[in-house]
């Protein structure tokens, strides 16, 4: 987006754990011991730790020379000598008139932390560069082809010199979306004459040099009418985007696109500012901004239930956005662009027992409580995002799926076996999909992320699909002399409509037809499928306006918690998801992958962020002091879908990876605000915390 | 008791088979298993003894490997996830989805498969202790606890 961070620091350190040299060695062993012998003398600079410090005005300056960077894209407004280096506005009707309609109007401030991905395995790279200048790459990331990209523009190599293999990716999370090592790896072989070099991040690297997960200061003004309708929302987000801004363009943006929650309010007025900071630099997460962007807007409608004393279920399923309603920005909501959000929140309601009471006494000072949040997202991927799918068959009449997107957890290369061995009614035990992906070989997917995997490379499986389909009539067709549309494909057969004991096996056209006599004719069947974003636009500069995303996944959450009032302690009870899922392909994957959202969730809400100290410096840097969920400490969980079918989206299917975590933590604060009587507006909810809110921190 | 000072020539007892192995005397077992024996199913997560990815058993017990010498595992009895054929906890993981990247699997594989062995009728608190030694960040660990239940209840076998 903006070109402002070098692969190593270069006269000046902007964050705790940038790298600044690189030490190769025959072992780790030697390397470790070179390390220490490397001295290393900083001059302090001011430092800048936390956004709304970032833009006081004699705050230091980050990026001096960001008149001097290059963008990547056209949608980006640096504000030169400031730490601001990206802006983003939706203005929608007036919120002046909305705010004079209004009754009711509260103001609220929200503080949520920077945290980290912390897939289980830490980012890895292989890197070597052969005698004929062919650089190798293997690595652990989301994004192989932008790995290529980002080494043939960074070194200026083309980009057929350059091979990324991907193996299997032991978890991203967005996290390894970013190009960073590879960078450092190639650079290390560079150094040794293109030996191959092995670079594995420490869990402490991996959490303090690699980028982490946004932190965000928010302030938000809600009016509404008497009868719990919303008339105007006013928003400033300060997303902390540490000392270089990788995606934050684009995590700005995905805020301001949705940044009322999925409920329609006529007047808009938001500003998104990505803020440059000392901290660590940040890139996608799961959710890519919206669990930040939900917690803000959720947490105002159970404020705005509370004080017009109305259910928070109902204050939500009143504002629902409706068809004909439009988005911030301006985006006509139709069933299929946007599933059903109502039917989300009831069958939620149902789920998780709602009108027993969302606050029960359970004795000894212990009550039960229950909070809920609303969400969607849609997937702010660029307009020229592509896919592409190649099918070859062996002999046997099986086929090879080759596409170029990573497995790195939630299956999508099971889904889009399953695509097509919907499509071409066969076996899928019959169907292989390359599981490793190599940049030379298998056609380029955009990146694995943003949901977007089954949409994209489903829609490329389903034109592949019907280019073999079109190729195996026709030469049946010519070799059972009938009109090619008078064939069915099934069963690895292609036969007759009329006369289905008439049919040839796949086995016997895929690699040529030969007749009785010797006579062959056809040759090898490969099938092709490609498939390009599409019709999104960028945002305007002014108003927002614009389509950024195909469809939205929209859905209805609650945690119910068990709290101690003595001790400021709780323990999860319950937590449920209802999403809207067009259509369920893969019924247990998709209960895994919302459980698991779900479960992340819960750690965002209850224990994961970054701490620094006076100068920046993080100091979670291990699994000692940054805790995440573990086993045992987990509720009871429920997930149900709604479908709404997305009638441009393969078997009308949304994308439903990310999208568990999103309103987890928003409902687990409304939860314990409920609980603990105290307007709990930031995160990690510890008990410290709750303590600290509710008694101003004096015991 | 036993001491290396150097460099020196080991014997190691992998999954019921015996190794010889050149190792320093810092080495840890995680590393000599997975750069020296090319065993890599157990994992390296943290090298700090918090995720458990590199759970192997050591006679019969899990120990994170990251976390012990490989000059303490002579004359013990390694198992690591490369050693369990077919176990029954391998197949309670895959019907109750119990992974998704599937990093964390051999650690947990190695812990559910210990405790079933030494403790076939657990209370849930046990169950917990247990499992809570390793990490899984794509589940949401009830799946784990859905397979371990179902390999101790012996509808898994
Ligand atoms: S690598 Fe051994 S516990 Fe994490
Ligand atoms: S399956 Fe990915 S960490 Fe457990």
């Amino acid at each position: 987006m903006i070109e402002d961070r070098p692969p190593l620091a270069r006269k000046k350190v902007r964050y705790y754990g940038e790298p600044i040299a690189l030490v190769v060695a025959d072992s780790d062993f030697t390397a470790a011991k070179a390390v220490s012998l490397i001295q290393v003398e900083y001059k302090p600079l001011p430092v800048v730790n936390s956004p709304s410090q970032a833009l006081e005005k004699d705050a230091p300056v980050l990026h001096e020379q960001m008149i001097l960077y290059h963008l990547t894209s056209e949608d980006i407004y640096p504000e030169l000598n400031t730490n601001i280096c990206d802006r983003k506005k939706i203005r929608k009707g007036d919120v002046k008139q909305g705010f004079a309609a209004s009754d009711i109007i509260l103001d609220s401030t929200f503080t949520l932390p920077q945290s980290d991905h912390i897939a289980m395995e830490t980012r890895a790279v292989h890197a070597r560069i052969d005698a004929d200048g062919t650089v190798f790459i293997k690595t652990s990331s989301q994004t192989p082809f932008s790995v290529r990209e980002s080494i043939s523009q960074t070194f200026n190599i083309n980009l057929d010199k350059i091979i990324v293999e991907v193996p299997f990716v032991g978890g991203g999370f967005g996290g390894k979306a970013p190009v960073q090592l590879e960078l450092l790896a190639y650079m290390a072989s560079k150094a040794v004459g293109g030996k191959e070099v092995k670079m594995i991040n420490s869990r402490e690297q991996d959490i303090a040099s690699s980028p982490c997960r946004m932190g965000l200061e928010a302030t938000v003004k809600l009016g509404a009418a008497k009868n719990g309708m919303i008339q105007a929302v006013q928003i400033t987000y300060l997303l902390d985007t540490g000392a270089y801004s990788d995606v934050g363009p684009r995590l700005i943006k995905a805020m301001i696109v949705d940044c009322t929650g999925p409920y329609n309010i006529p007047n808009v007025w938001c500003d998104a500012l990505c803020v440059y900071t000392n901290h660590p630099y940040v890139t996608s997460f799961r959710g890519f901004s919206h669990a930040s962007s939900a917690f803000c807007i959720e947490r105002m409608m159970d404020k705005l239930a509370h004080a017009l004393q109305m259910d928070p279920a109902e204050i939500r399923a009143k504002n629902a956005l409706q068809p004909g309603n439009t988005s911030p920005t301006q985006v006509k909501i139709t069933p299929s662009i946007f599933g059903n959000l109502t039917a989300c929140i009831d069958k939620l309601k149902a789920l998780i027992n709602w009108d027993e009471g969302t606050m029960i006494e359970v004795g000894n000072g212990k009550v039960r409580a229950k909070g809920m949040a609303c969400l969607w997202k849609t997937s702010n991927s660029p307009p020229n995002a592509v896919s592409g799918v190649l099918l070859t068959f062996n002999t046997d009449g099986s086929i090879n799926l080759n596409c170029g997107c990573v497995e790195c957890g939630p299956g999508m290369k099971t889904t889009a076996a399953q695509i097509l061995s919907e499509k071409l009614k066969m076996d899928i035990n019959r169907i292989s999909v390359n599981m490793e992906v190599n940049t030379k070989y298998n056609p380029e997917h955009w990146k694995t992320v943003a949901s977007m995997t089954t949409y994209m490379v489903g829609r490329a499986v389903l034109r592949a699909a019907e280019d073999v389909i079109q190729q195996l009539k026709n030469l049946a067709a010519a070799v059972l002399k009938c009109p090619p549309e008078d064939l069915e494909v099934a069963n690895e057969q292609v036969s007759v409509r009329q006369d289905p004991s008439l049919f040839l096996q796949f086995k016997d056209l895929v690699h040529g037809y030969q007749y009785p006599n010797g006579n062959s004719v056809g040759g090898q069947i490969l099938g092709r499928g490609s498939f390009i974003m599409g019709d999104l636009n960028l945002l305007d500069q002014e108003t927002g306006a614009g389509k950024s995303g195909p469809y939205w996944t929209v859905g209805a959450q609650a945690v119910e918690i068990e709290y101690d009032r003595k001790d400021y302690t709780y323990r999860f009870v319950k937590a449920a998801t209802v999403l809207d899922a067009g259509k369920v392909l893969n019924p247990k994957m998709a209960e895994g992958l919302v459980k698991g959202g779900m479960c992340m969730g819960l750690g965002l809400g209850s224990r994961e962020s970054f701490s620094y100290d006076k100068d920046g410096k993080v100091l979670d840097t291990s699994l000692r002091t940054y805790k995440v969920m573990h086993f045992g400490e987990t509720p009871q969980y429920l997930v149900e879908f709604v479908e709404t079918p997305e009638i441009d989206a393969p078997y009308q299917a949304r994308g439903i990876a990310e999208h568990g975590i999103i309103g987890i933590p928003a409902a687990l604060a409304n939860a314990l605000s409920l609980a603990a009587q105290a307007e709990l507006d930031e995160l990690p909810l510890t008990p410290e915390t709750i303590w600290r809110i509710k008694t101003g921190g004096c015991s | 008791m036993f001491a290396l000072s150097k460099r020196s020539l080991i014997k190691l007892n992998v999954n019921q088979e015996e190794y010889e192995v050149f190792i320093r005397p810092s080495d840890i077992l995680l590393f000599t298993l997975r750069e020296q024996l090319g065993l890599t199913g157990a994992k390296p997560g943290c090298y700090n003894g918090d995720c458990g990815a590199c759970t192997v058993l050591v006679d019969g017990l899990p120990v994170k490997s990251c976390l012990m010498l490989t000059a303490e595992a002579i004359g013990k009895q390694i198992t690591t996830v490369e050693g369990l054929k077919d176990a029954p906890i391998q197949k309670a993981f895959i019907e109750q989805f119990a992974f998704q990247c599937g990093y964390c699997t051999s650690g947990f594989l190695m812990v559910c498969h210990a405790l079933a062995n030494r403790h076939p009728n657990p209370p849930d608190i046990v169950i917990d202790e247990w499992l809570q030694s390793n990490i899984c960040r794509c589940t949401s660990y009830e799946e784990i606890g859905n397979a371990i239940r179902k390999v101790l209840s012996g509808t898994c076998k």
